[in-house]
């Protein structure tokens, strides 16, 4: 008990004696205000939980996602050993929705890796070189971000093909303007301040500073928007999965389900409704969470 | 000697918009070159003789440089000539222009639905901070902002379609009314006026109602939020307080001092709004079967019709970007601010 009296101490205390316990101290009074929020708890609840699911979805699922049995097809509600019924081939709905969370999960962690990355890149180059490889940036950064992003991320899936890489590609592709934006907003504020200039004296190149001082000063409030974006790439992605644009069947993706079970709406309703159901939340956790963490890491944008 | 002020603007801006534009069709361009389909192939077919093959390929300008052919394109883009359709060997700007009045309809009756809600939605929420009502707002944007639009519609057809019954089902009218009135706007609502054939509106107007509602129900969560930041932003200045001081009306205070002064920033989110509809409606006309746009492009896009998705990517876009730039206009010409 004392100890974690100390720790807890040592954490809060007004005068830290290293610049490591300075950030540890500054990341621990974070999770102070974070934790207060509860909403962004029960989101952050949420998404731990289908990491979780995902990760021991073997373990988890009553049935193979895969298996089917056209001679129990349509089951509804809670028959036996089907809790939340079967689809048209048969297969269980929860095991395929477990192993759904996994599809999700990788969807949302190559967008949220590509689109913020390429966003920091265009972003912060832009911001530093200014004159007129800003201009160019700027202007394409603006064309993409005055398209329409499903109609072109249709477009782009077409040229690519279908398929759950070249959607992640093609929701990327229309996902990466905003953050350009944020990154050269940050470090035009960056650039022209006193150490930049100290440790341009110093003898630092331009891709050493962009990349150990402005990076690492542009990535709380990326953080905050990918995290508030994370539910419209879900949507993004389960919509082409809908449109048969996304993961291919037999793919337990939850849009894919939605579509496959989108015929049979009117008498079994269920087949469509649960992946549904399952989008909405984990897209809902997101949005919880990203308003916590703005909180947090950005008062200034909150209301 | 320098130019007016209002010159340089003017001119900057029309630059602004050309080069967009340009970007939009050099993207479309670059992706129906990079597409895995034969362009020749698909018009000659496969068992076409190399010469009519060979024909077809000068025909279409493809043993050109790549930015002649971008040229060609440019051109044909501004004739409106998208090419002719693989599916039906009609032109796609015919087709475009037949089914756009069916998405022009539904995303207006949207949008409509969206405003007269969500901007009373927001101001009442934004008075009454932290009120029963504002947390309603609140749920119902974050609702909004969660739920895919294609299984909420789902869910909408199987509860009032499937089970209650109060509205029409997927198309824009019941199969007996199909082509009663005759088309003249291309709106079958205000077709129907036109003819005073009152059943044909009825009808009409119990099919879109649902999916008009559903993409209302989108714009409602983004207008009311941004309507409550904007209010929030004038209610906590300093000539509220003032007008309250000398004793003014609440309802005075609100609507003729604060709700004015956001109306620019309010028409802006509404044409952005707009402009996200006409798009999002894809997903929302499949749903309903509703023969708009956003169908004719996922049906071209499903059986490999090139030139009836690049028509109708371009249209939507073009579309996009005028709005956009309307919204900004509009910004600049009546916010003294802002200029």
């Amino acid at each position: 008990m004392a100890e974690t009296q100390s720790l807890r101490a040592w954490l809060l205390t007004d005068t830290p004696t290293s610049r490591r316990h300075a950030k540890l101290s500054a990341l621990y009074q974070g999770w102070l205000t974070f934790r207060s929020n509860t909403m962004a708890m029960i989101g952050l609840g949420i998404l731990v939980l289908l990491v979780l699911v995902a990760a021991a979805a073997p373990l988890l699922s009553p049935h193979d996602p895969f298996v089917q049995n056209l001679g129990n097809r349509l089951a509804p509600l809670g028959s036996e050993g089907h809790l939340l019924g079967t689809d048209s081939l048969g297969r269980d709905i929860l095991s395929r929705l477990i192993y759904g969370a996994r599809i999700t999960l990788y969807i949302v962690a190559l967008v949220a890796l590509i689109a913020p990355v390429a966003g920091l890149l265009v972003g912060t180059v832009s911001g530093y070189a200014g004159g007129w490889i800003d201009i160019v940036l700027m202007r394409i950064t603006d064309i993409f971000l005055a398209f329409p992003r499903l109609v072109l991320a249709l477009a782009f899936v077409a040229a690519l093909g279908a398929g759950i890489e070249n959607a992640v590609l093609a929701i990327s592709l229309t996902a990466w303007p905003p953050y350009a934006r944020i990154a050269r907003a940050e470090t035009l504020t960056i650039r022209s301040s006193d150490y930049i200039a100290a440790i341009r004296l110093q003898g630092a190149g331009a891709l050493r500073i962009i990349t150990r001082h402005i990076w690492p000063l542009c990535i709380s409030s990326l953080i905050v928007r990918v995290t508030l974006d994370m539910a419209g790439i879900i949507l993004a992605a389960a919509g082409l999965g809908f449109l048969g644009l996304g993961a291919q069947p037999p793919s337990p993706e939850w849009g894919a389900m939605i579509s496959e079970g989108r015929r049979f709406i009117l008498d079994h309703w269920w087949v469509a409704t649960m992946p549904g159901l399952a989008i909405f939340t984990v897209s809902l956790a997101f949005n919880l969470l990203g308003d916590g963490l703005r909180d947090v890491l950005d008062p200034k944008a909150g209301e | 000697m320098s130019l007016p002020p209002w010159l340089k603007t003017t001119a900057l801006t029309l630059g602004s918009i050309a080069v967009t534009m340009l970007g939009l069709l050099f993207i479309t361009f670059i992706i129906g070159r990079v597409m895995p389909i034969d362009p020749v192939l698909a018009i000659v077919g496969e068992r076409a003789a190399q010469s009519t093959y060979d024909a077809v390929y000068l025909e279409l300008g493809l043993d050109k440089p790549l930015i002649v052919q971008f040229g060609y394109y440019i051109w044909d883009v501004i004739r409106l000539d998208f090419g002719t359709s693989l599916l039906n060997a009609r032109p796609v700007s015919e087709d475009i222009a037949r089914v756009f009045p069916a998405t022009l309809e539904l995303a207006t009756l949207g949008i409509t639905i969206g405003i007269v809600l969500g901007v009373p939605l927001g101001v009442l929420a934004a008075v009454r901070k932290g009120s029963w009502i504002d947390q309603i707002a609140r749920v119902v944007a974050l609702v909004g902002y969660s739920m895919p639009i294609f299984w909420l519609g789902l869910m909408g057809l199987l509860i009032f379609y499937g089970i209650l019954g109060w509205v029409g089902g997927p198309g824009r009218v019941g199969i007996f009314y199909v082509d009663v009135v005759p088309s003249v706007t291309g709106l079958i609502l205000v077709d129907a006026i036109l003819d005073r054939n009152w059943d044909v509106f009825k009808d009409a107007f119990s099919h879109i109602i649902l999916p008009a509602a559903l993409l209302g129900y989108y714009s409602l969560a983004y207008i009311s939020r941004m309507t409550r930041s904007f209010m929030l932003e004038q209610l906590s200045a300093e000539y509220v307080t003032t007008a309250r001081v000398k004793g003014m009306s609440e309802w005075d205070v609100i609507w003729k001092h604060a709700f004015k002064n956001i109306r620019v920033q309010l028409i802006t989110v509404i044409a952005l709004s707009y402009a996200n509809l006409l798009e999002g409606s894809v997903l929302t006309e499949i749903i309903f079967s509703w023969p708009g746009i956003g169908s004719y492009i996922t049906t071209a896009l499903l059986s490999a019709d090139m030139n009836a998705v690049l028509g109708g990517t371009v249209v939507v876009g073009l579309i996009f970007i005028l709005l956009n730039i309307f919204s900004d206009l509009l910004y600049k010409v009546f916010d003294p601010r802002a200029r």
